[in-house]
């Protein structure tokens, strides 16, 4: 549970922050991960954690007061209690029940002994932010020294206790037992031993089939809080005498305020001040947007008080944006030549000879993030010039340094608390909503909480680039594709932070365009201009749903002109198992990994396609009406793909049953790797049959959930997982389902009606 | 403007079996009255139109959707939030919920269950059509959608029906 109602009349008050004798201690044993070892104050989310059957066991002390503390990760009380700190942020892809899980298991601790300890924005913690599905993938290995340094310490701490041989002692579930004698002595009652120890640099890692945690699936640790209303998501965060704020901001981004008139604001029972907050200069980068907060004493009143506002804007130089229109000039950039990315073999040979060609223009929407909890965020600027932070966040070191430069003051005056965030998909890594709480607390000078409403988090956010993409192939005599170019268009995420900006950045295209694996002698990638009039972000597998959408999509279109099985034709294409390092220069490949590490092999792409159709049992005669198609996608590292199962009937689609194969490497948690997948499947459909956000006149037109439907239950397919085991190292995982169910399903729509779509989301009127 | 002042009265509610006195607009929603002013935060603000259903309680048994009911609407009649679905959070469909695993960010969640717990009361066996019907007002932006069909399956096999 959280904290947030503890009295705090001052800042003097709040449990120490430094230990100065342990401190001391720690200073002179070094973590092997190389980090300083200073004793954080845990407010965070101190969940009790619980591993079924086993029964719950409540903690004694905390974190702070742990006797045994080895690294910055690990605190071990006198009473056995063992603390693990989560440094990544907790967003439902199930983190909280997958980092702490490979430190309890090399650390040999027992699962109901273990409580998770939410960490704070911290620098000291090594890389925080929760994006780019990359917690296991990045951290795995340190993860496990982490636990695995504690263990071999508790192991020596034993030995001197006994006077024996450490290589006559082992660990095991919470003891050390001499194996000659069959003492044993608890991890608690070692602890003070330990404590005096130099932390060893090299402790032996376990085996695989030593795993006692890591690859089961486990229960998540926040469920009973969920279940029972006590989890503490941002929204929730409540201090004593704080107030609400609800914030009126341009329509239009890089507007600002001209005029406007408080007074019926004010009359609103409740309401206590109106601030204005400046205006952004662009590029927008994670600034607040500005405008005017209504401070009042609950959330309706804001709400209200904001109503009754009377504003007028200089709407500034975005206004005359229109979607409509921007979508013809980015179609004209993607058909006609742009910047050069890669050309390999003689493509406009290639074209002349072929014995068909095909081409085809693809448009994917600009799309909202819509987490079911919108930014929210309580901020408390204290008059001793420091600031304390409770938000949902999943980048909270970026929350402490964009705070610390909008106040002025130095980033260690800064403190984040990082709740459970309701849903994140890349939104809450951007902290403009923080910067917002922190700007209105200053001026009122109380804790101040802002809440957006799900029309602010439509309109104002980061959006998912609209893009439009040109594909043209050529087919030889026997079908094969022989030459392909492609041209991607949309506008590139640097515009937030940069002006100037009109082409994609390498980073962007490396997510599913000049990462393209098939097996065609003659390519020819191209990147048109296009420029932002809106905020752009990064959302859920980012340029890998526009680039995975066309990729498969066209697959199914070659496939249907060679007159060849979907799948079939898909292998074809990605041609026989080969090693595509070569697509990338010196030792990174993609997604920043080693290539030495993540090798970029198609014949695990491959896997994942048979895999798919065979658990849906692709090739089966299917009722009229009803297809299956498929789709498969290389992205942050692993290897997706799905088979969906649709009809069409009276103009309307319906998804029966998705069959989705995922080859991340070696996971931790396989019931969360599922879920992942699961999830990954309805945020796919979402994108496919409702999800489209449009600009009028430089303002969103989409504000709610009416007009910016997400899937719901009666519309959701049965969902087969299917996981591939492969000892890899770790790939990730919350992404990288989401790109190939779009085109799955078109595929899918393709074979049942013979024609091709190409726009999303999927308009009835191409269902007839 | 007028119409948007109102004159701040006092109510008593009954929830989660307690009577509480507070003070507010007569058109406050339950949800701001729920989560603010009482301090009940495990119902959840999502849309304020009643389109996802994160905001789901009791009003004497029945879902309502609490963005959408203003205090005044709540008079003289029992209030039940998750926080008083079950008194140590034992509820079959608590405890199904756990089991399978169904929450992602959780945050949905406890709309989803009250959504249930409503329904759940009269139906004898919660056919797929039944579940799909009366949940698709609750929407999950993480897609644990089958779980839940599942975990309410499960809670009938927990409760012993």
């Amino acid at each position: 549970m959280f904290l947030f109602e503890q009295e705090l009349p001052d800042t003097s008050e709040r449990p120490t922050i430094v230990n100065m004798s342990r401190r001391d201690f720690l200073k002179r044993t070094a973590l092997a991960a190389g980090s300083t070892f200073v004793l954080g104050a845990f407010i965070g989310c101190r969940s009790k954690t619980e591993f079924v059957p086993e029964t719950k066991i409540p903690a004694q002390g905390t974190m702070a007061d742990a006797a045994f503390q080895p690294n910055l990760l690990i605190g071990i009380s006198d009473a056995g209690d063992v603390f693990i700190v989560c440094t990544r942020s907790e967003m439902g892809q199930g983190i909280r029940t997958g980092m702490p899980p490979v430190i309890a298991d090399e650390l040999e601790a027992s699962w109901n002994r273990v409580h998770v300890v939410q960490a704070d924005g911290d620098p000291k913690y090594g890389d925080q932010n929760t994006d780019g599905s990359r917690s296991v993938r990045k951290h795995f290995d340190e993860w496990r020294k982490a636990g695995a340094t504690a263990r071999a310490m508790f192991v020596t701490a034993a030995a001197q206790t006994w006077g024996v041989a450490e290589s006559e002692c082992v660990a095991e579930n919470h003891v050390v037992k001499h194996m000659a004698t069959g003492r044993e002595l608890g991890y608690g009652e070692l602890a003070a031993t330990a404590a005096t120890l130099e932390v060893p640099e090299n402790p032996t890692l376990k085996s695989r089939d030593q795993w006692r945690y890591i690859t089961k699936p486990m229960r998540g640790v926040d469920n009973r809080d969920i279940v029972t209303g006590t989890a503490v998501f941002g929204i929730d965060a409540q201090l004593p005498g704080m107030l609400y704020a609800s914030v009126e901001r341009c329509p239009v981004i890089g507007g600002k305020v001209k005029t406007y008139d408080t007074k019926s604001a004010l009359a609103i029972p409740g309401v206590r001040q109106v601030i204005p907050i400046p205006a952004a200069t662009l590029p927008p980068a994670f600034n607040a947007l500005g405008g005017l907060a209504v401070v009042a004493e609950n959330t309706w009143a804001a709400f209200k008080g904001r109503e009754a506002l009377e504003v007028e804007w200089h709407l500034g130089p975005n206004a005359t944006h229109n979607s409509e229109v921007y979508r013809n000039e980015m179609e004209k950039s993607a058909t006609s030549p742009g910047r050069e990315i890669r050309t390999v073999g003689d493509v406009t040979r290639a074209m002349n000879e072929a014995a068909k060609t095909v081409e085809a223009v693809y448009h994917v929407p600009m799309l909202a993030h819509a987490p079911m909890e919108p930014p929210s965020a309580l901020a408390w600027v204290k008059k001793d010039g420091t600031c304390e932070i409770w938000t949902p966040s999943q980048d909270p070191q970026a929350v402490r340094t964009t705070v610390a430069e909008t106040l002025g003051v130095e980033v260690e005056k800064i403190t984040v608390h990082v709740t459970l965030l309701g849903g994140g998909f890349g939104r809450k890594s951007k902290p403009d909503y923080v910067v917002e709480a922190v700007l209105i607390s200053k001026a009122v000078g109380a804790p101040v909480k802002v809440t957006w409403t799900r029309e602010d988090e439509i309109r104002f956010d980061y959006f998912h680039a609209p893009s439009v993409q040109y594909l043209q192939a050529g087919l030889d005599a026997q079908g094969k594709t022989t030459a392909w170019v492609h041209r991607t268009t949309f506008p590139s995420i640097s515009s937030t932070f940069r002006t100037n900006v009109d082409h994609a950045s390498s980073g962007e295209l490396g997510l599913g365009f000049t990462t393209n694996p098939y097996n065609i002698p003659n390519m020819r990638l191209e990147n048109g201009a296009a420029e932002a009039h809106v905020r752009i972000g990064w959302l859920r597998s980012v340029c890998n749903i526009q680039h995975g959408f066309t990729l498969n999509a066209f697959a199914g279109e070659l496939a249907q002109a060679a007159g060849r099985d979907q799948k079939d034709y898909l292998l074809e294409l990605i041609g026989p198992p080969r090693n595509l390092n070569s697509l990338f220069e010196g030792d990174k490949g993609a997604y920043g990994e080693d290539l030495s590490r993540h090798p970029y092999e198609t014949g695990r792409l491959r896997h994942v396609v048979e895999l798919a159709a065979e658990k849906a049992g692709w090739g089966k005669d299917r009722p009229k009406g009803h297809a299956l198609g498929i789709a498969a996608h290389f992205s942050f590292v692993s290897y997706v793909a799905h088979v969906v199962h649709a009809s069409v009937k009276d103009g309307k689609v319906r998804v029966h049953r998705v069959d989705c194969a995922v080859d991340c490497g070696t996971y931790v948690n396989p019931d969360r790797v599922k879920a992942q997948m699961e999830g990954s499947v309805v945020f796919g459909l979402t994108l496919a049959l409702h999800g489209k956000i449009t600009v009028s006149s430089g303002a969103v037109e989409q504000s709610n959930f009416h007009d910016y439907p997400l899937l719901r239950i009666n519309e959701t397919p049965e969902i087969h997982v299917h996981i591939v085991e492969n000892q890899s190292p770790p790939g990730g995982v919350g992404e990288p389902g989401v790109p190939p169910v779009a085109p799955a399903l078109t595929n899918a729509i393709l074979r049942i009606t013979g024609k091709p779509i190409r726009e999303l989301p999927i308009r009835l009127s191409e269902l007839s | 403007m007028s119409n948007l002042l109102q004159t701040v009265s006092t109510f008593a509610l009954k929830v989660n079996g307690e009577v509480r006195t507070v003070e507010a607009s007569p058109d406050m929603p339950l949800l701001w009255v729920l989560r603010d002013l009482m301090r009940l935060t495990g119902t959840k603000y999502g849309c304020g139109i009643g389109l996802c259903g994160a905001c789901t309680i009791h009003l004497d048994g029945e879902a309502i959707r609490s963005c959408s009911t203003p205090i005044s609407a709540a008079v003289g009649k029992e209030v039940t939030t998750i926080e008083g679905l079950s008194i140590d959070g034992t509820h079959p469909l608590q405890l199904a919920w756990d089991e399978l695993n169904v929450s992602q960010c959780g945050y949905c969640q406890t709309g989803q269950i009250m959504t249930a717990a409503s329904w759940m009361r009269e139906k004898e066996n919660p056919t797929p059509q039944a579940i799909d019907g009366y949940q698709s007002g609750n929407l999950c932006r993480c897609g644990t959608y089958t779980r839940i069909r599942a975990a309410i399956v499960r809670a009938t096999e927990i409760e012993g029906r």
